[in-house]
């Protein structure tokens, strides 16, 4: 068949997807994307800011010990105190070491107390605050030697019960995360199961053309993979940066708010919130793992259908 | 080429539709499949193009065993042959130039290097004018114009095509005829469904398959 061309060639066309783009369901699957990924960094962004809080207050906790002791009647308590603060500045590892007074004492006690309470009429322990150097490993035995020979009655706390507790309770905060992190995936992946399911069913004339004209399985879940994975990084872009629009407005208003009387006492508690590098690649990897999973979960299931197909 | 020994078919536990058929379509042969409307041309015409199993029996196509087939196999099989179907199955969304070069474009081809041969095609079904148009805007006859061009734009080695000549006119049916013995001519073979006696009577050259009560009965050229 040899026959003259109607018409010049001309440049190259963009090509039409092969499977047709249904706005509404389209537009569906992207809200749903948008919305879970969204909650995903969300979760993500708040198991790493508890984590780091939490990480805050063991280095700084880590580095201090406490002294406590109970002076008998007969004791010089300030004199004893400030002995064994000055015992424990000459061990090893130790930055500083600080005799509270009982005036200090009491305004440690003021928030269970209350003000006005004679602090000098109560059997309080004298405190003596030591502070290890942080390039070094603390040696709590050789400091427990050095307070045990001025005062034998002291008792050492390096308050690894409360860190113990911490970490506790900031791995079952990062646990959680991770849980409903997991759990909005699998929301999200079957979300996109169904709405892949869908599409299939709709283009169900569309694929058995395609086969008649020569098209494989492979080219075919191609096909879906491409057309899923185009609304995934969509939807992943939209929550993504919704995520991150979310994180630098709460670090500004955080920022703001740490400057009142409120905000401080916060402030030392959870720490500081600021989105850094690591954060926003962390939204990234995020919103192009759900992409991927878009399409991966797309085409995993269109190879499903088109197996049991002759 | 394509061979049916003792084909049986039937759906579910229903009675068999087609009972022992026996025939065989050869390279390069030309042929009709007639019968009377729901006699079973278009079932026969499925099980040819491998989209509908039989319960019974064996269908051969190109020396190997449909039954035994794995589904990449199928897909080589199926890129031997051009399948023209009753109501056209063109794409809506894509043009008459994306719905012809369709074949090719899932075999992986660049649209620069099939760009040239589809133009030429379609300017030969008479659609040159209607290379962008979407199928909705075609008429019945453009629509079947365009399903016929994309079953040839392969150059197959068997034409399957049910009622090519239904929706146009008896001069655009010689046209297509003619097409379809130039096909034939250049090495293809080619099976037309179709229940128009007097298309049938202008080649006599032509083998007639006649499906009736669940049966094939072959006509060779000379036995008329």
């Amino acid at each position: 068949m040899t026959h003259a061309p109607t018409l010049a060639p001309g440049g190259a066309r963009r090509e039409m997807p092969l499977i047709p783009a249904d706005s509404t369901a389209n537009r569906a699957l992207v809200v749903v994307i948008a919305i879970m990924t969204l909650l995903a960094c969300l979760t993500a962004g708040a198991a790493l800011q508890t984590e780091r809080a939490a990480w805050s207050w063991r280095d700084q906790v880590s580095r201090e010990v406490t002294i406590l002791l109970k002076p008998t009647a007969s004791d010089d308590a300030d004199a004893l105190a400030r002995a064994v603060a000055a015992a424990a500045t000459q061990a090893p590892g130790v930055e500083f070491a600080h005799a509270l007074s009982l005036e200090e004492t009491g305004r440690i006690l003021e928030p269970w107390l209350g003000r006005g309470v004679d602090v000098l009429k109560l059997p309080l322990p004298r405190l003596v605050v030591v502070r290890m150097q942080a390039e070094r490993t603390p040696d709590l035995a050789a400091l427990t030697r050095v307070v045990h020979a001025v005062a034998p009655q002291a008792g050492i706390d390096d308050h690894t019960l409360w860190l113990s507790r911490l970490a506790t309770i900031a791995g079952i905060v990062v646990f959680l995360a991770g849980a409903i992190f997991v759990l909005m995936l699998v929301a999200m992946a079957t979300a996109i199961g169904f709405a892949t399911r869908g599409a299939v069913a709709a283009n169900r004339d569309i694929i058995e053309v395609l086969h008649f004209v020569g098209a494989s399985d492979h080219f075919v879940a191609l096909q879906f993979q491409s057309h899923f994975l185009a609304l995934g990084l969509r939807g992943a872009a939209i929550g993504g940066g919704a995520a991150l629009a979310c994180f630098v407005v709460t670090s500004l208003l955080f920022a703001w708010w740490s400057h009142s009387p409120q905000g401080v006492g916060v402030s030392v508690l959870l720490g500081g919130f600021s989105v850094g590098l690591f954060d926003v690649f962390l939204l990234v990897v995020i919103s192009v793992g759900v992409a991927a999973l878009t399409g991966y979960i797309s085409r995993w299931i269109v190879h499903r259908y088109l197996f049991e197909l002759l | 080429m394509l061979t049916f020994q003792d084909v049986g078919l039937r759906y579910d536990l229903g009675p068999e539709i087609f009972s022992d058929l026996n025939f065989t379509i050869a390279p390069q042969s030309f042929q009709f499949l007639t019968g009377p409307s729901g006699a079973g041309k278009t079932t026969l015409l499925r099980m040819m193009m491998l989209s509908l199993r039989p319960t019974r029996g064996e269908i051969r196509i190109f020396g190997e065993d449909a039954s035994s087939l794995s589904k990449d196999a199928i897909t080589g099989v199926r890129r031997r042959i051009g399948v023209v179907f009753q109501d056209f199955r063109l794409l809506e969304h894509l043009t008459t130039f994306e719905n012809v070069a369709l074949p090719l474009r899932v075999m992986g081809q660049s649209e620069a290097k099939y760009r040239g041969e589809v133009l030429e095609l379609l300017g030969w079904v008479g659609l040159g004018d209607r290379v962008d148009a979407l199928p909705a805007l075609l008429s019945g006859g453009e629509k079947q114009r365009a399903a016929i061009a994309r079953a040839l734009i392969v150059r197959p080695e068997l034409l399957l095509a049910d009622e090519p000549t239904g929706n146009v006119d008896p001069t655009m049916a010689r046209r297509l005829l003619r097409l379809f013995v130039e096909l034939h001519r250049s090495g293809t073979a080619v099976v037309i469904a179709t229940h128009d006696l007097g298309l049938m009577d202008q080649f006599d050259f032509a083998r007639r398959l006649v499906v009736g009560e669940r049966k094939i009965t072959v006509y060779e050229p000379e036995d008329e």
